[in-house]
């Protein structure tokens, strides 16, 4: 066997060593620690790709000495290796912008704590992406969302513990009804193995028998997955729990966590279940009706919220609706752009999130208002901060407008379904718009106008606004002996290849959506 | 410094503020849409059950020989379950031989709850973000009263020299911590395992503090030792499970013997394994208490 087959297991063993040496080291090593296997697990994923996908095959890897239905195992594709990737400098980049601005919100000696958070829960998205079994995907949703709550709950302000609470008590029902699910399928099938249960389904759909057990099944999974991935009704929980954790957290939650269950979706989906089964069971249809209302609903929310990040929560929603709108038209095309989707959305939001940072101090959401005129004084940030809401909005040469693109692509050819869906992007495009370029706006208005605008205020209004420009100024210079860390290099250099990889995703499109039909097609 | 980190700290308590629910609606319609979701609530969980219920009957019947689970992969366990990994004990062989990487993760959600619960009770000096203010507005959020939060390092809540109770500790502790290494090293050949044993040894020391207090206790059982017993075992499980993985996947020899089945050195990596997960949950148990009681371990 090649040696490159090893890879998988390595990143997601890496991860977990990591973990556990974090917890006896001092904050700065943890850090670096994390940093320098976080970069080993993303160079070999990079690997993997390279080699998956010059293959074009996929391979499967015993975790043990054990053949399959016996012991574990995981699974190796061009897809997979690519998911990984994607996480694996997700979280680099996000570690590498916040780790200076993460020292304000968490307490020294819990820094190393938090780094664990960060390993075990890279290690267990890669297991999430790698397994090839259902029991498996299990066990490590739920070290996924025992971390997540941890990095929400880190900051240990009173509200953030209640949103990690809310978060998790959220969540467990979500990986409750995964679990019942998982059991039921078990007991129809026999196996967890995902190849195996696929040719009992093919079975048990030829013989007719179990028809509903078998819907009920789909409903129990797709419903708990999408709880947590945080689709449409189930959204709740969101806004709270990125727009309160500090910039690590917020940036990890929302570009690679429910990133993750979506790509379990999809595994079980068109690997486990087959697509035969979903078809027959309808639900695509309700992925596909829940994934327009919620880009229509995230966006409204999203125009009405008045604090910043947690504006930028809020137009997550919508993404994760544009995603499931992708997986529930269940073409090949569509399932594509649904995937690119994930890659550009996570890319974007995470450069959202970090490069907000600094204008928003931290974690400390403002008020959209306050932002007027900050881009003169955070320059860069508020650069970086722009791109990444015109490549959301959907811009020509960024991630975004590709992904918008290929969606409506494979829209078109579908009966009504091609309206409504070419519709809800049109509407939820120029929403977008109207609420990103609002806060670019805001942060480019020249300050002799705010000024102006102040002076002419009639009298009432007069002191307040006086008053308030006075507490902003002084908060400004605050803010440059509060946060002096916000400007060191390795913060700029994690924003700017966030960027840069935006405009990858824009410009090169090509190879990556070669890649990820590639994988879709040895998937099954 | 630390001034000019309160006032760093004010516009976080600012935002908590205000972010109740919805806020749109006049008090009285929310009222009344409290009222009807509750009903919609109870509705759909009625629903869910009947249509669970319904599934639930039409599965195939419990304990049927022609039902699908009762395959290749469960014969394969109990045939041949003792020759592949010489425990006597199925489970454990199952739980640590041949489905070893799930076993594997599960352990992992016990070390992320563990870090979960100390990075929300343990109780550290003053820097970072845990300012004066912030640490106020926690207090507040728990209701918890200044003086308890100043005096969590003492007794308290508990009874002091109780000599029923050391009394009868004495007796008890040796007997519990002798049967929680028997159940953890017997794991592969009787019912039990690290889990189990780990959560007997864990009450034992839970037991011994509560007798003898913090003084007595830290002789054995302080911070660093929890920290580089957790440390050691967590290493040791993850190199082995390393080990055997990849020797698996690459089919190379493991190279570890299996012993005669029914020995307390047999069945390979199994043993060392439960010692491991036994050390583990032990320390997690004392620990939990430790954390609850004082804030610190």
């Amino acid at each position: 066997m090649e040696f490159i087959r090893n890879f998988p297991f390595f990143s997601i063993m890496l991860c977990m060593f990591c973990a556990i040496i974090c917890s006896v080291l001092r904050r700065k090593a943890a850090q670096y620690f994390t940093l320098a296997v976080l970069f080993t697990v993303m160079i070999l994923s990079g690997a993997l790709l390279y080699n998956t996908y010059n293959d074009g095959g996929s391979f499967v890897y015993y975790m043990g000495h054990f053949p399959a239905p016996w012991g574990n195992e995981i699974r190796g594709g061009c897809l997979e290796a690519i998911f990984a990737l994607f996480i694996s400098t997700v979280a680099f980049l996000s570690v590498l912008a916040g780790g200076k601005a993460i020292e304000y919100d968490i307490e020294d000696k819990k820094e190393n704590l938090f780094f664990i958070l960060v390993c075990l829960m890279t290690s267990s998205l890669l297991a999430m992406c790698y397994t090839n079994d259902l029991f498996t995907g299990y066990v490590f949703i739920e070290i996924n969302t025992i971390a997540g709550c941890g990095l929400i709950m880190v900051r240990q302000l009173g509200k953030s513990i209640v949103t990690a609470v809310r978060y998790m008590v959220i969540s467990m029902l979500g990986s409750g009804l995964f679990l019942i699910g998982v059991t039921l399928l078990y007991t129809l099938t026999g196996h967890l193995l995902m190849s195996n249960i696929q040719e009992s389904v093919k079975e048990l759909i030829s013989t007719g028998d179990y028809g509903m057990q078998l819907t009920i099944v789909i409903g129990l999974m797709t419903v708990g997955l999408a709880i947590k991935a945080g689709l449409f009704p189930f959204h709740l929980w969101i806004p709270d729990a990125y727009g309160q954790s500090n910039v690590i957290s917020s940036s990890l939650l929302s570009s690679t966590v429910s990133k993750g269950y979506i790509f379990l979706l999809i595994k079980i989906y068109f690997r486990t279940l087959g697509l035969e089964a979903i078809e027959k069971s309808g639900v695509l249809n309700v992925c596909f009706a829940l994934g327009i209302v919620a880009m229509i609903m995230g966006s409204v929310l999203a125009l009405n919220e008045k604090s910043f990040r947690r504006m930028i929560a809020f137009s997550s929603i919508a993404q994760i609706g544009y995603i499931f709108m992708g997986i529930g038209i269940g073409t090949k095309e569509a399932v594509t752009a649904a995937i690119f989707h994930i890659f550009a959305h996570g890319l974007t939001k995470s450069l959202l999130f970090i490069s907000s940072s600094e204008f928003t101090e931290g974690s400390h959401s403002k008020s959209i208002d306050d932002l007027k005129s900050l881009g003169y004084k955070y320059r860069y940030s508020a650069l970086c901060y722009s791109i990444g809401a015109f490549s959301i909005v959907g811009f020509p040469l960024l991630g975004g407008f590709i992904s918008k693109l290929l969606l409506g692509g494979a829209a078109i050819g579908h009966g009504p379904m091609q309206w409504i869906a070419l519709l809800a992007l049109a509407v939820s495009t120029i929403l977008n718009a109207v609420y990103f370029l609002r806060t670019v706006v805001y942060l480019f208005i020249p300050k002799e106008h705010l000024e102006d605008s102040n002076k002419s205020a009639t009298l009432g209004d007069h002191d307040r606004d006086a008053e308030h420009v006075e507490n902003n100024e002084t908060e400004k210079s605050e803010k440059l002996l509060l946060l002096p860390g916000m400007h060191c290099p390795r913060y700029v250099i994690g924003i700017t290849a966030l960027v840069l990889l935006n405009f990858l995703l824009g410009l090169c499109s090509g190879p990556i959506i070669d890649i990820i039909e590639q994988g879709l097609e040895v998937f099954e | 410094m630390k001034s000019q980190k309160m006032k760093k700290g004010k516009p976080g308590i600012r935002n908590t503020v205000s972010q109740n629910a919805t806020g749109i609606l006049p008090g009285k319609l929310e009222g009344r849409l409290q009222s009807v979701y509750r009903i919609v609530a109870a509705v759909m969980i009625v629903l869910m059950f009947v249509l669970l219920a319904t599934a639930m009957l039409g599965m195939p019947e419990i304990g049927d020989k022609n039902n699908p689970d009762n395959n290749e992969v469960a014969r394969r366990y109990i045939e041949n379950g003792l020759d592949e990994t010489g425990a006597v004990n199925i489970v454990s062989g199952m739980i640590l031989d041949y489905r070893a990487f799930d076993t594997f993760g599960e352990s992992c959600v016990l070390f992320v709850a563990t870090i979960c619960v100390t990075i929300m009770l343990r109780i550290d000096g003053r820097g970072g973000a845990g300012d004066d203010e912030e640490t106020e507005s926690s207090k507040k959020a728990f209701g918890i009263r200044e003086s308890a939060f100043a005096k969590l390092d003492n007794r308290n809540y508990e009874p002091e020299n109780d000599t029923i109770l050391r009394k009868s500790a004495l007796i008890v502790f040796p007997i519990i911590m002798v049967f929680g290494v028997y159940v953890i090293l017997n794991g592969h050949i009787s019912p039990g395992g690290g889990f189990s044993g780990g959560a007997i040894l864990g009450a034992g020391f839970v037991l011994f503090l509560s007798a003898f207090g913090f003084n007595k206790t830290e002789r054995f059982m302080n911070a660093n030792t929890v920290r580089i017993i957790t440390l050691v075992a967590l290493l040791v499980y993850c190199l082995s499970k390393c080990y055997s993985f990849f020797t698996g996947a690459n089919h190379l020899e493991s190279g570890i013997p299996l012993g005669t089945p029914g020995a307390i050195l047999s069945s390979g990596l199994i043993l060392v394994l439960n010692i491991c997960v036994g050390m583990v949950v032990a320390c997690t148990m004392y620990s939990f208490y430790a954390l609850v009681r004082r804030g610190r371990i």
